[in-house]
């Protein structure tokens, strides 16, 4: 059974349909990249599976338990994490009272510092800046608070949305190193990304997406040598 | 020595307004709302410590503690009810919303205790301080007061920085998505917000029908304005913009009554407001807000 199954998901802003009907699944310990232009649906279908906004039709279901009614707050609870587009980091408070709130479902004070610990390990920028505002931070930092704010919930499975999003290219490449290392260490990942190849060259499989419908699926490498998504999303 | 006994009296008067300030700006900070009942909820605080301590005759302190929880209660239910359902509805809808409660509030005081004024007993039992050769005299009220504030101040500050529910309040009031995203529930945040701060205003009731022991249904709504307007003054949203506000204004309307003139006062109140916002809109200690989507 996967670890998350999304099932002819619909979700409408107003009247416009802005995804009309997509079903995927994301297996335990996979790299999953849902790729496809600017307003696809890449982040409303993020958003529908972490529970911030209500779906019209379809389901989700996650580690077997039906979460499409579920608010998020409840759904983090259940040990998914969500990294949200342009980050959202938390402006007014310090590096280390971000990367706090991200383990705020959390109890064991001792497990939390052990967190701490691994972040700073895989981040040491935000160990060097723990007492400095969020909001001062550069975007790269911020992009890498707003990982490891994730991180900090302990998550089995992380959604990522445009981590990569402009950031200077030694940035990108430390980002998706992070996500192997993710990756490797056991977390599923859920990726979505504008940077196709980068994408795919650390996923196991992808989904292509366009106007609101998944038009492609399949392994990364097939997909990386696939005629159409060259052309579409690879820029050759 | 008359200046001092003014300036303490505007402290004392700012202290009641700070701790009225601290509910709008906690309430603005985090649901992004103008809570214009807030106000009203003073007045009901000292009608439950009326109707408690001077017609019945309970003991002051237990009046008090009572009449917290009552407008505890009174705010958390005004929220569900009449601002949740709002949630996601236009900022000016919210507003009338609000100003409809405030009229509820008054008018169902005015059906349960009429419209003539009530004397109300201080609950302070603190003997007044002479010093100076008796030349300046603190009241009791006046006391009690200002050490009530401080003590408010100093608790929330630590409350907001230390627990996980303050962090938690910090969170919703920069992102309420991101929050959620943390596992944190908004609904409930905002409702121990308006807990804190309708709790706070029955402090304030109390405090402010001792010092100025006449009370009737519209008792709230002269304070209310004030203490929003010490909030904008200080930079609504921010805690010690609402101490700062409060205490700055409580001293101008002191020092304008005695010196200019107490007719002058309040307009002096509110064109040093204007001045204020036209050279910081923000207020005082105000943040730019930067607008989220
Ligand atoms: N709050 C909203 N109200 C109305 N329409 C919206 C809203 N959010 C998104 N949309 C629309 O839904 C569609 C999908 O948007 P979405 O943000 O999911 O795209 P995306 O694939 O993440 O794009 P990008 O790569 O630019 O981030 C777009 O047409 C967008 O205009
Ligand atoms: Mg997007």
């Amino acid at each position: 059974m996967a670890m998350l199954e999304v099932k002819d998901l619909e979700v409408n802003y107003g009247v416009i349909k802005a995804i009309k009907g997509v079903s995927f699944e994301v297996n335990e310990g996979e790299v999953i990249s849902l790729i496809g232009a600017n307003g696809a649906g890449k982040t409303t279908i993020l958003h529908a599976v972490s529970g911030l906004i209500n779906k019209a039709a379809g389901s989700v279901t996650f580690e077997g338990k039906d979460i499409t009614k579920l608010p998020a707050h409840k759904i983090v609870y259940m040990g998914m994490s969500h990294v949200p587009e342009g980050r959202r980091v938390f402006a007014q408070l310090t590096v280390l009272e971000n990367l706090k709130l991200g383990a705020y479902t959390r109890k064991d004070k001792t497990e939390i510092e052990e967190t701490l610990k691994k972040v700073y390990t895989s981040f040491p920028r935000l160990e060097e800046r723990k007492n400095q505002l969020a909001g001062t931070l550069s975007g790269g930092e911020q992009q890498m608070l707003a990982m490891g704010r994730a991180l900090m919930a302990h998550p089995t499975l992380i959604l990522m949305d445009e981590p990569s999003m402009g950031l200077s290219p030694i940035f990108v490449e430390e980002i998706f190193n992070i996500i192997k290392e993710i990756s490797a260490s056991g977390t599923t990942v859920l990726l979505v990304e504008q940077n196709a190849k980068k994408a795919l060259s650390i996923s196991d499989r992808a989904y292509v997406l366009e106007t609101g419908n998944i038009t492609l699926s399949g392994d990364a490498k097939t997909l990386m040598n696939d005629e159409s998504v060259k052309k579409a999303y690879l820029g050759e | 020595m008359s200046f001092l006994n003014y300036l303490i009296n505007g402290v004392s008067l700012g202290s009641v307004y700070a701790i009225i300030a601290l509910g709008y700006t906690m309430v603005y900070g985090i649901a992004k709302m103008l809570n214009f009942a807030h106000g009203d909820v003073i007045m009901v605080g000292g009608f439950v410590v009326f109707t408690l301590s001077t017609r019945m005759g309970l003991s002051p302190v237990a009046a008090v503690l009572i009449s917290i929880v009552v407008c505890t209660c009174l705010g958390m239910t005004i929220e569900r009810i009449a601002y949740k359902p709002l949630r996601s509805a236009t900022s000016l809808a919210v507003l009338i919303t609000a100003i409809g409660v405030s009229y509820f509030l008054q008018n169902l005081a005015l059906i349960l205790f009429g419209s003539d004024i009530k004397l109300f007993t201080s609950v302070v039992k603190v003997k007044p301080l002479v010093i100076a050769d008796g030349q300046i005299t603190i009241t009791g009220e006046t006391i009690v007061t200002i050490i009530a504030c401080m003590i408010i101040m100093i608790v929330l500050t630590t409350f907001i920085k230390k627990t996980k529910a303050g962090q938690a309040m910090l969170a919703v009031s920069e992102d309420k998505g991101a929050a959620e995203l943390m596992g944190v529930n908004v609904n409930a945040t905002i409702s121990l917000t308006f807990a804190i701060g309708s709790g706070l205003a029955a402090i304030a009731g109390v405090l402010l029908c001792s010092a100025y022991p006449s009370l009737n249904p519209y008792t709230g709504s002269m304070p209310g304005i004030k203490a929003f307007v010490a909030a904008v003054f200080g930079g609504i949203g921010s805690i010690p913009g609402a101490l700062i506000g409060g205490i700055l204004l409580g001293v101008i309307e002191s020092l304008s009554k005695s010196y200019i003139s107490s007719q002058m006062a309040d307009a002096i109140v509110f064109s040093v407001l204007i001045i204020v916002l036209l050279v910081k809109p923000t207020g005082l200690l105000g943040k730019k807000i930067s607008e989220k989507v």
